[in-house]
């Protein structure tokens, strides 16, 4: 069911443009809105900006569970499987967590500290 | 269970709030929802991934997260604010360390990444995985090599040999043959020669980038922690990675920009690496001319006749941790009705911004914080400026002599206040290893001593 929905949904946007060409686009675009979102960035913030970038690059950890916990053959859900290639989505999952987890709390105690003069 | 339509829309959602939480630091009013915004696009891409049908390895998964998570949450706590750029440049080569084993893993597994045509992997898709594993490579090597700069294992000063951009442009065309050799054979010893070319060449590009060049590199590794992302993104067609690593590529390469011209340099002056070689026979005649120095009784004393003070801050403040009692010395010439702000200059520190998260760990509220060019004109106008562990971001001759060799860097306009207060260790020069004329200025104060002591005893004086 879900693998048919799967096949479909490449099928359809396969018919006219290849999908790498439409995730350049994104990127582009993507690109684009960085520009602008970063140079609004207050210079007080540099810091902050940097550990929360760390903190979403983290987000390669979609790569890494797709090797750690996707199964390619659509069959068994059940299965545990350990080969090559899970060990080495474990490893990148360990150390894209230690991003996330570490650039979240580090960006929040810092940004906690910004205080506006009392009274 | 989600199907591919559902997941491609949550994969969105979390983009559009990863792009919320950057816009969330336009102030610092609304940073803190901004960081909520990020979180909450994470949850919501990694749940998306483990909603999948074909999902399993929960075992390992959550393990996986928890091992991470845990390490990670105790860094976040207990890392001490003045190691933040080291700690930013370990969590670079993180990010470039998992690129590369995700880089490798869809090269052994293809078909999980979905990237098999006729038993090979696809044309394009090797060319993304080899750009995601170069650039995550060098990251990597390059990050470690910043790190150990930062934290003092290995010496500051930049490392360079003769030939050394040589070797970097042959190491690199070696790497874009073995990419070609890699997308046409698709062998697994050129995937791990190109990895090693890669983290020999991220070490060769750093070691010749000297400290106070830090800044730069760390916006750059964050710009190419960003890119190896959108490397990977590219490889498992995932929205989400690639409009992160587009964020974080440009945010980091923004970063870069702001250093660079607030040092006057070049990108590529910088990358190419070494400072100060042509400054060395800049020194001359230093002998004859005269300097005054005081001690802390004299500081306070100017200090409390005077009406507006400006203190700037620099990378010495930093190293002997002197912001608490700077704090306390402002809160004491507060209540004597004194105007104190701070000025910092954007490469005042060793990353963007170290500066302002210092001042805030110790409490200085930051509208009393300001940037160069808010501040610049206000020096003419204010009694004393303090000078505290900062000294090429004020050095006149940038304005004034072409040949120096921070010609034309904005400096922060410190001579032209009525006095100059100067905390500084000794009279050697600075990180561009020139001479700063206003030490000899007859206005200047000298404070010679360890910057967090000097503020203690000024502090006593003003009690």
């Amino acid at each position: 069911m879900e693998r048919r929905l799967l096949i479909l949904a490449r099928k359809k946007i396969m018919l006219n443009v290849d999908p790498s060409l439409i995730n350049f686009i994104i990127f582009v675009l993507a690109i684009f809105v960085g520009y602008f979102v970063v140079w609004a960035v207050t210079p007080a913030l540099h810091t902050p900006l940097m550990s929360v970038t760390n903190a979403i690059s983290g987000i390669i950890i979609i790569g890494s569970l797709t090797l750690l916990c996707l199964n390619s053959d659509f069959t068994s859900i059940e299965s545990e499987s350990l080969d090559v290639s899970v060990i080495l989505g474990y490893l990148a999952t360990v150390l894209a967590s230690i991003n996330i987890f570490g650039g979240f709390v580090v960006t929040q105690r810092m940004l906690s500290m910004y205080k506006k003069k009392s009274k | 269970m989600l199907d591919s339509n559902l997941s491609a829309v949550f994969y969105l959602v979390s983009s559009v709030l990863f792009i919320l939480s950057l816009k969330g630091l336009s102030s610092p009013e609304s940073s803190r929802r901004g960081n909520i915004f990020g979180i909450v696009g994470m949850i919501v891409a990694i749940t998306t991934v483990i909603m999948q049908p074909n999902s399993t390895n929960f075992t390992y998964l959550f393990s996986a997260i928890l091992i991470g998570g845990l390490i990670g949450t105790i860094l976040g706590l207990k890392i001490k604010m003045t190691a933040m750029p080291q700690l930013v440049a370990a969590f670079h080569s993180l990010v470039g360390l998992s690129a590369v084993l995700v880089a490798a893993g869809a090269f052994i597994a293809p078909e999980k990444f979905n990237i098999l045509a006729n038993e090979k992997i696809k044309v394009i898709s090797a060319i993304e995985m080899s750009v995601g594993l170069v650039v995550g490579a060098i990251t990597f090597s390059g990050s470690i090599i910043a790190f150990a700069k930062l934290q003092g294992i290995m010496s500051g000063n930049p490392i360079i040999f003769k030939f050394q951009h040589l070797l970097n442009a042959i190491f690199a065309s070696i790497i874009f043959l073995l990419i070609y050799f890699f997308i046409v054979d698709q062998k697994l010893d050129t995937f791990i020669l190109l990895a090693i070319l890669s983290i020999l060449l991220g070490i060769l590009i750093i070691i010749p980038i000297g400290g106070a060049d830090m800044p730069v590199v760390v916006s750059m590794l964050n710009s190419y922690s960003g890119w190896a992302a959108a490397g990977i993104g590219f490889t498992l067609e995932n929205i989400s990675l690639i409009i992160v690593g587009a964020l974080v590529g440009s945010s980091g390469a923004i970063l870069s920009y702001i250093m660079c011209k607030a040092m006057n340099r070049s990108f590529i002056s910088v990358i190419l690496g070494g400072f100060g070689e042509t400054a060395t026979n800049e020194n001359k005649n230093k002998g004859d001319k005269n300097v005054k120095s005081g001690g802390a009784t004299d500081a306070s004393f100017i200090m409390k006749n005077s009406e507006s003070i400006i203190i700037i801050p620099g990378y010495g403040m930093a190293v002997a941790q002197a912001q608490h009692i700077l704090k306390e010395m402002c809160d004491l010439l507060k209540k004597e009705n004194i105007k104190v702000s701070f000025a910092i200059h954007p490469v005042a520190g060793r990353m963007p911004g170290h500066m302002n998260v210092l001042l805030a760990e110790a409490n200085v509220p930051y509208d009393d914080v300001f940037e160069l060019e808010e501040i610049n004109s206000d020096f003419s106008t204010c009694d004393v400026a303090f000078v505290i562990g900062a000294n090429d971001i004020t050095t006149p001759a940038a304005k004034k002599d072409p040949a120096s060799p921070i010609a034309g860097m904005p400096i922060l306009d410190v001579i032209s206040a009525k006095t100059v207060l100067f905390v500084k260790r000794s009279l050697s020069p600075g990180y561009a290893g020139i001479d700063n004329e206003i030490f000899y200025n007859e206005n200047t104060l000298m404070l010679f001593g360890d910057a967090k002591k000097i503020v203690e005893e000024i502090v006593k004086e003003l009690n």
